[in-house]
């Protein structure tokens, strides 16, 4: 019977919350959005943010009931006093000189900073446990946050949501460059979100495209936000944000066309139930300017325009909570298809063929208005064969310079005359039409230093062995064939010495 | 929607009573079948599945220990009782062709990564401290719960490990080796501390029977890809990733247990055979004289799957229902959030207020124990050597 109370105080629960869940007012609201941007340099950016906001006093213990905010980051909120957490997982880098300037960027690996409330009393060991506890839930080295790559930043990191006063002691960073992201970080991420991969956007989130990218970021930001106009009590505000740049080579074979499905393998079929607000924005800041640039398909209702960044942009809308959107087709699969200027630029390239023949290329470019345009190429160096240097290689191996052959317009309109009565300065290039005029430009030709052999490396590797040999081997061949004899000591006084010296010279044999 | 919210969970609340109601009606046929229920083998499995190879040409092993996490998924062992320790990151590798995948057969048939993974150890984690900790419980209070083996004395536990070893040990990213004493020293922990009900255990890696050569502890079932002496091989290459895929064993190992459904009662003999030395090479070795049961009699699902035992009884129990505990937290939520004064954010960038900040003065420590010696004994050198007359000088 020991075994029988328990197990009937534990179905006693279960069912209690049932009776009250008659009188449920929303405290909790879910917004999701998709920006889709295509980058200057041909890529598409998609940033995917979950906003979960709840009405609601986490401070004190004893919330119990979660409906859309997950419970993992609720009893985090009130168990370590927090007052905001920001933590990402990042794989790439934000190339900002191609692709712009981005809406929320994050270090490569793992990063975390939490602002702690002023009842902590010990930061230092709340920090730990904090670090701990988010590994387990996300699945990654989190533990290895410690002191040596812990810091608290004295004047950045100011609070992103409310505060009153801000003492940076109870602010904690640390970063984990060496933090891999992967498939099992993304699993618990999608975990927290209230549809979970079943509907609305976040089906889109399929592992096996969203790593194929070029920079994959995923974080997770909490915050105590304003819950009214008046801003007299605060509400949780959990955004969850993953930002994803598809290579052009990736999706579309080199052309800037992209679709959802093409990107996501996956396309939309209907908004989460759970949501208000489901959108996806497309950036057509271009669409207006010229309307054969670019074409979006299906076309949109509504568009917004507001400066973002700096710059005027507008996007197209598409609400997945408006039922005439999904309801034409049962998927919705927005595409984007960029359509061909008239004019073609034209390119003819000749690769090289060791010698026999070199490079060629040719491009026609139409440059555009007040800009500057850069024309670069990358070569690699080869090595020659030791006959093929010149005499004096140190110096240097020369390209050729290119050529430029450009029709300028021009300022005043010429009008067309003799040619054999204008001066012979004017006359050299033929021109038809007097708008422009041609002339041909040359660039400097290019000096490059190729790795040099040591020519004297022969003459010296030829001293040193014969010094080597000439040693070794002869002192050897000695050894073996010469004949040694010994040679008696001479005995004898002085006379006799002297003796045998005048007989020397004199050539007779000594005594 | 809130209406049905309510209807769906009494009706899991009703349905959670028809399955665990037996133990709180008074007939006493009800409780002898408890008892028996509580006595008899084991009421949960876990799993603790080992790869301990870095480096990208050791894709192998991490593809090895993937697949038998897919097939412990597949029969029913949660994320929650499985810890999985992965000493590389082979699926978001840049040498990976495809990533977010980690293949087990050639022309990429089979993901064994998938899109549900949750690796609780990876990367610099996986070392042998970690794994005996988790082993034998001993671990840091502030562990989180998924890193944890939460098993008891009824609790049946799938070891795997995989990886380079050699004749007595296995090596744990190419810096550090764990000795097959250690290991039975840890399972005989285990024994003592009653953290399983029984226990199989599978390596497999070069000379792998020698790690089960030292068990002492009773309940050990344990198989082994190849015999001391031999060299445990890999299965197939895949020109498009470059690397071997899989080694002999586990993959006909992954194969036998595609094959296997929670309800199959295919028994533990049949796992003994599945690599014979045709395919494999090596000669796959067990030892089961630690393990008290007959291994035909137990089932693969004992320790793969997690089989729950579930009696139904149609007798009906009457609950009160408590509806006041949930609404007075709430109504408490309600009144005490309105506060006096606006708040506001904080200025993002405040110039100003940056630059005049005084920097924190770091307080004031005596010197340490280090220094005083040191001092104390320069003076006491000083005055032994010149005699104590000095002292007037210099007071």
């Amino acid at each position: 019977m020991a075994a029988a109370t328990p197990l009937a105080l534990f179905v006693l629960l279960l069912l209690g919350p049932g009776g009250w869940c008659l009188a449920d007012p929303q405290r909790d609201s879910l917004r999701e959005e998709l920006v889709i941007t295509p980058l200057p340099s041909g890529d598409v950016a998609a940033t995917f943010q979950f906003r979960t906001r709840w009405d609601s006093e986490l401070q004190r213990e004893g919330v119990s009931h979660y409906r859309l905010f997950p419970k993992a980051l609720g009893q985090l909120i009130s168990k370590y006093s927090l007052r905001e957490l920001h933590l990402s997982f990042t794989q790439g880098f934000w190339r900002t000189r191609y692709w712009g300037p981005p809406f929320l960027q994050a270090p490569s690996g793992a990063e975390l900073w939490v602002w702690f409330q002023d009842t902590v009393t010990d930061v230092d060991k709340s920090w730990k446990e904090l670090s701990n506890v988010l590994s387990g839930i996300f699945c990654a080295s989190l533990n290895f946050i410690d002191s040596t790559n812990t810091v608290t930043p004295t004047a950045s990191f100011k609070p992103l949501g409310l505060a009153n006063d801000t003492d940076h002691y109870f602010l904690r960073y640390a970063v984990l460059p060496r933090e891999v992201v992967c498939t099992e970080n993304l699993t618990p991420w999608k975990k927290l979100l209230p549809c979970s991969s079943k509907a609305g956007l976040s089906v889109l989130l399929k592992a096996d495209r969203l790593f194929h990218t070029s920079y994959h970021s995923q974080a997770v930001h909490i915050r105590p936000v304003c819950r009214n106009a008046r801003c007299t009590s605060i509400s949780w505000e959990l955004r969850q944000t993953l930002s994803v740049v598809f290579d052009a080579f990736i999706t579309g074979q080199g052309k800037k066309d992209w679709s959802l499905f093409r990107m996501f393998s996956r396309t939309l079929t209907e908004p989460c139930p759970l949501a208000s607000e489901s959108r996806v924005y497309v950036d057509i800041t271009n669409y207006n300017q010229d309307n054969e640039t670019l074409e979006v398909n299906p076309p949109p209702t509504t568009t917004y325009q507001d400066v973002i960044l700096g710059t005027r942009k507008t996007y197209a809308i598409y609400d997945l909570l408006d039922t005439a959107i999904i309801n034409n087709s049962r998927n919705l699969n927005i595409q984007l298809k960029w359509k061909r200027p008239p004019e073609n630029g034209y390119i003819h390239y000749q690769p090289a063929q060791d010698r026999l023949q070199p490079h060629l290329l040719e491009m026609l470019i139409q440059l555009p208005a007040n800009s500057v345009t850069k024309v670069s190429i990358q070569f690699e160096r080869a090595l020659l064969k030791w006959t093929e240097y010149t005499p004096d290689p140190n110096h240097g191996f020369y390209i050729s310079p290119s050529v430029l052959s450009a029709l300028v317009p021009s300022m005043v309109a010429a009008k067309p005359v003799d040619w054999e009565e204008s001066p012979l300065f004017s006359s050299l290039f033929p021109v038809s039409d007097g708008s422009n005029y041609f002339v041909r430009l040359y660039t400097e030709p290019l000096l490059v230093n190729l790795p040099t052999p040591d020519f004297s490396m022969p003459y010296n590797v030829i001293c040193l062995t014969c010094t080597v040999v000439a040693v070794c081997y002869g002192s050897f061949y000695n050894l073996l064939t010469r004949t040694f004899h010994i040679e008696e000591p001479r005995t004898g006084g002085l006379a006799k010495r002297l003796a045998n010296l005048i007989r020397r010279i004199r050539g007779v044999p000594p005594l | 929607m809130a209406v049905s919210h309510c209807l769906s969970r009494a009706a899991t609340a009703f349905t959670a009573v028809l399955l665990f109601s037996f133990g709180s009606v008074a007939a006493s046929h009800i409780e002898d079948q408890a008892e028996q229920f509580f006595r008899s083998g084991h009421t949960n499995n876990w799993a603790v599945l080992v790869c301990t190879s870095r480096f990208w040409f050791n894709y192998r092993h991490v593809a090895n220990t993937l697949s038998v996490y897919r097939s412990v998924k597949r029969l029913g062992i949660p994320d929650s009782h499985i810890v999985l320790m992965l000493a590389d990151d082979m699926a978001c590798n840049p040498r990976n062709p495809k990533p977010a995948t980690v293949f087990s057969h050639k022309n990429m048939e089979l993901n064994v990564y998938g899109d549900d993974v949750e690796v609780d150890y990876r990367s610099y984690e996986v070392t042998v401290e970690n794994f005996l900790r988790v082993l034998t419980g001993r671990i840091p209070p502030s562990t989180p719960r998924s890193k944890r083996l939460l098993s008891d004395d009824r609790s049946n536990i799938l070891i795997y490990m995989t990886g380079h070893g050699g004749n007595g040990f296995l090596k744990f990213q190419d810096s550090e080796e764990i000795t097959n004493i250690e290991l039975a020293d840890a399972f005989e922990q285990m024994w003592q501390k009653r953290r399983y009900n029984e226990l199989l255990f599978i390596i497999d890696t070069c000379q792998g029977a020698s790690m089960y050569e030292r068990f002492y502890s009773p309940n050990i079932m344990a198989l082994a890809s190849s015999q001391v002496g031999e060299d445990s091989l890999s299965h197939q290459p895949d020109p498009a990733i470059g690397v071997h895929l899989m080694d002999r064993y586990t993959f006909y190992v992954l194969e036998f247990l595609e094959e296997i459904n929670p309800a199959s009662q295919t028994n533990m003999n049949d796992l003994f055979q599945v690599c014979p030395k045709s395919l494999c090479v090596s000669t796959p070795g067990h030892r089961t004289d630690l393990f008290q049961r007959d291994p035909k009699n137990v089932l693969i699902t004992d320790f793969f799957g997690s089989v729950r035992k579930v009696e139904i009884t149609t007798e009906t129990i009457n609950l009160q229902q408590d509806s006041e505990i949930m609404e007075s937290s709430y109504k408490e939520d309600q009144m005490g959030e309105e506060l006096m004064e606006p708040l506001k954010y904080a200025e993002q960038l405040p110039v100003a207020q940056i630059i005049h900040q005084k920097p924190k003065l770091k307080d004031w420590h005596p010197p340490g124990g280090f220094i005083l010696g040191l001092w104390a004994l320069i003076i006491m050198v000083f005055f032994k050597t010149y005699g104590i007359k000095h002292m007037k000088f210099i007071f």
